[in-house]
C-alpha cells in the first residue's frame, strides 16, 4: 500500500509543480542578488542571505529560510490535506476501504508518503540551491560567530568567526534539513487530521494554513507570550542556531520536542477519527 | 450469504435504517429496491464496513461484519453508488492501482496485468486506449467501475445502480454479463430504483421504504397471477353480456374478468362467436407491488396540497438527474397478457 501511495503521489503533476516552484523561488532570489550584489543588510530580509554573497555553500540554508514561512508549509498542507479528503472527494475512499485496505493501513501509507514528500521537497530545495549558490557565489571557507550569521552577517566572518570546513557546513545543513522536515511534519499532521474530518482537501489545507497563520500572529504578539512556547511556529527558525559557533542547542531541542508533540497528538486524533468514522463520501 | 438482524443506523436525529432483516441466499440474484433516500445505500455501506451500524448484526459470507471485513471483503466485488476513478489516470492504470491496493494475493504482482486485462475484456473495454478517465463517457466509467468490482472474481457482487448511464445496448450487455456470472456461481446483490432492471434480472427482491424492509420474497411468487383474466376484444359489449357478473371492470375494448382459468374464458367467448384480440392472466407488475408498499421518495418535498395527489413523485426528477422509478419502471398494464 505504501508503494501504491508513493506511486499515486509521483504520478500527480501537482506534486512536481509544487517542488519545482519551491526550488525556483530561491534560484530567482539568488539570481537577483548575484546580478545586483545588493544583499539585504545583516539582520534584515531572509535569514543568512547577506552571508551568501561571500560564500555560496551557505545558500541552501538561506534558500530554506526563504521557502520556510509560506511556500513549504503550503505545499505540505496541500499534500497532507489531500491525503484522505482527496480520496473521499474523488469517490475512491469507499472503493479503497472496500477492497479492503484497512483504515489504519491507509492512514499509515498516506503518512509515509507524506514524510517522503516532505523530505524530498526539503532535500530538493537544499540540493538545487547548493548548486545555484556554488555557481553564482563561489565556495570560500565560511566563518561563523557565536552570535550567528543572521545578526552579524559578513562582519561576523571577519571579527570573531572560526573557520568552517565544507564538511561542517554540510553537517550543519543536514541538521537544518532534518529540523525543517520535522517542523513540516507537524504541519502535515495537522492537515492530515483535518483531512480525515472534511471531504474537501481544500478545506483541510486551508485549515492547516489558518492554524499556522494564527500561531504566527500569536508568536509575534507580546501579550501572548505566556502561550507562545507551545505554538507550532514558535521554534520554526531555531534551525538557524545550527549556523552558530558553537551550535546553540536549546531552541533546537525545544523545537524538536514541540513538533514531536504536535505530530503525535494530531496523528493520534487523525487515527481515532478516521478509524471510527462512517464513510459516506 | 447475507443475513442481517435488526440492522439499524441512526445519523444524528435521522433514522436512516430501521431494524432491517435481510436474507440473501447463495446463488441469489437479489434486487434491493426502494425510493431515493430510503436507506438502500446506507445498508450497502454497512454491509461493506464503510458505515458502522448503530445496532443489529450483519453476517456476510458467514462472518460477522464489520469485525471480519479483512477476510470477507476480498471475496466481494462492489460498485457503490457512482463508479469512481482517478481522473488523471487511464482506465487500465486505475485498475492497476485498485488491484495493487488491498490485501496481497498469491501471484498478485505477476498476474496483475492479466487480471486487469481480463476484467476490462469482461465489461467490453478490452480495446480501450490510454486516454485519461476524465475523458471517459458516463457509460465507460460505469463499465470501468464494474471491471474494478470483477477484478478478483468475487463470490458476491454488491452493485448499486450498475447500468446507470448505459445505453439500452449496454444495459443488455451488462445484464447478460451478470446472468453469466450468476450462472457460474456468483451471488448478486443489486441495489436499484430501476424496477425494470430488477424485474428482468433478479430472482428475489427486498423493498425498503423509509429505512424499513417492507417486503422480501421471491419474485416469481410476488408476480404470480392475480386470479383475474385480461381480455381485449372489439366485441366488448357482447362479451360483457356473455361473461355476466364475472366482469370486474370494463374500459372500452378491455375487460377484466374475475376468473383464474384463461382457457375457459377464451373458449366461452369463442363459442359465442366473439373476436378476441388479446387474452391472458393478470399479473401484478413489480411496479404496482413496489408502489403499493412504498410512499414517495424522500427526495420529494411537496406541499400539503400536492399537485398530483396519489401519484408519488410522478413529476420529479431525482437530484442526481436520473429519472424517478415510476418513469423508469413504467410498463404497460397488460404486460405478459398477449399470447
Amino acid at each position: 500500500m505504501i508503494g501504491v501511495e508513493l506511486a499515486k503521489l509521483a504520478r500527480r503533476p501537482r506534486s512536481w509543480v509544487a517542488i519545482a516552484l519551491l526550488c525556483l523561488l530561491p534560484i530567482l532570489v539568488a539570481v537577483f542578488v548575484a546580478v545586483t550584489h545588493v544583499a539585504p543588510p545583516p539582520g534584515q530580509g531572509p535569514a543568512l542571505l547577506s552571508a551568501v554573497l561571500s560564500n555560496g555553500s551557505l545558500f541552501p540554508a538561506a534558500a530554506l529560510a526563504i521557502v520556510l514561512p509560506i511556500f513549504l508549509p503550503i505545499s505540505v498542507a496541500v499534500v497532507a490535506g489531500d491525503a484522505i479528503a482527496g480520496e473521499a472527494s474523488a469517490g475512491m475512499l469507499r472503493y479503497l476501504l472496500a477492497r479492503p485496505v484497512g483504515r489504519t493501513r491507509l492512514l499509515v501509507a498516506k503518512l509515509i508518503a507524506l514524510i517522503v514528500y516532505v523530505l524530498f521537497a526539503v532535500l530538493a530545495v537544499a540540493a538545487t540551491s547548493y548548486l545555484t549558490g556554488i555557481v553564482l557565489f563561489g565556495d570560500k571557507p565560511v566563518a561563523l560567530s557565536s552570535s550567528g550569521i543572521t545578526a552579524q552577517g559578513v562582519i561576523a566572518n571577519s571579527i570573531s568567526g572560526t573557520g568552517l570546513t565544507p564538511a561542517d557546513v554540510l553537517l550543519r545543513t543536514a541538521g537544518a534539513v532534518a529540523f525543517i522536515a520535522v517542523s513540516m511534519l507537524g504541519v502535515g499532521a495537522i492537515a492530515l487530521f483535518l483531512s480525515t474530518i472534511t471531504d474537501s482537501s481544500l478545506a483541510a489545507a486551508l485549515g492547516a494554513m489558518a492554524a499556522l497563520i494564527t500561531s504566527g500572529v500569536l508568536v509575534a504578539l507580546n501579550a501572548a507570550a505566556s502561550i507562545s512556547p507551545y505554538l507550532p511556529t514558535e521554534y520554526w527558525l531555531a534551525w538557524l542556531d545550527f549556523f552558530r559557533q558553537p551550535i546553540l542547542w536549546r531552541d533546537i531541542d525545544r523545537g524538536f520536542a514541540i513538533q514531536a508533540v504536535y505530530v503525535v497528538v494530531f496523528l493520534g486524533a487523525a487515527w481515532a477519527n478516521f478509524a471510527s468514522k462512517d464513510v459516506t463520501s | 450469504m447475507i443475513v442481517t438482524t435488526g440492522l439499524t443506523k441512526r445519523f444524528g436525529q435521522v433514522l436512516a435504517v430501521d431494524r432491517v432483516d435481510l436474507q440473501v441466499r447463495e446463488g441469489d440474484r437479489y434486487g434491493f429496491l426502494g425510493p431515493n433516500g430510503s436507506g438502500k445505500t446506507t445498508v450497502v455501506r454497512m454491509l461493506l464496513g464503510l458505515v458502522y451500524p448503530t445496532s443489529g448484526t450483519m453476517e456476510v459470507l458467514g462472518a460477522s461484519i464489520p469485525r471480519h471485513v479483512s477476510t470477507v471483503l476480498p471475496q466481494i466485488g462492489a460498485l457503490i453508488e457512482a463508479p469512481s476513478a482517478y481522473a488523471h489516470l487511464s482506465g487500465r492504470a486505475n485498475l492497476m492501482v485498485v488491484d495493487a491496493s488491498g490485501p496481497r494475493v498469491r501471484g498478485g504482482r505477476r498476474n496483475r496485468k492479466r487480471r486487469v486485462a481480463d476484467a476490462l475484456d469482461r465489461v467490453g473495454l478490452g480495446g480501450v486506449d490510454d486516454r485519461a478517465v476524465r475523458k471517459y463517457s458516463l457509460g465507460m466509467r460505469q463499465r470501468l467501475g464494474l471491471a474494478a468490482a470483477l477484478l478478483r472474481s468475487p463470490r458476491l457482487l454488491v452493485l448499486d445502480e450498475p447500468t446507470n448511464g448505459l445505453d439500452p445496448q449496454g444495459i443488455r450487455e451488462i445484464r447478460d454479463l451478470l446472468g453469466e456470472l450468476n450462472a457460474a456461481g456468483t451471488t448478486i446483490f443489486l441495489s436499484s430504483h430501476q424496477l425494470s432492471e430488477v424485474e428482468q434480472l433478479c430472482t428475489r427482491v427486498g423493498v425498503v421504504n423509509r429505512g424499513r424492509l417492507v417486503l422480501q420474497d421471491d419474485l416469481s411468487r410476488l408476480r404470480g397471477p392475480t386470479g383475474r383474466v385480461l381480455v381485449r376484444t372489439p366485441d366488448a359489449g357482447q362479451a360483457a353480456a356473455v361473461l355476466g357478473g364475472r366482469i370486474v371492470h370494463r374500459d372500452a375494448d378491455r375487460l377484466v374478468v374475475a376468473d383464474a382459468d384463461v382457457a375457459q374464458v377464451n373458449a366461452q367467448l369463442v363459442t359465442a362467436g366473439l373476436r378476441v384480440t388479446e387474452i391472458g392472466p393478470e399479473r401484478r407488475s413489480l411496479e404496482d407491488l413496489v408502489l403499493s408498499v412504498t410512499g414517495s421518495g424522500s427526495d420529494r418535498f411537496g406541499r400539503a396540497s400536492a399537485p398530483f395527489p396519489g401519484m408519488p413523485g410522478s413529476d420529479s426528477v431525482a437530484a442526481d438527474g436520473t429519472a424517478r422509478p415510476r418513469d423508469a419502471g413504467a410498463e404497460p398494464e397488460t404486460e405478459g397478457s398477449s399470447q
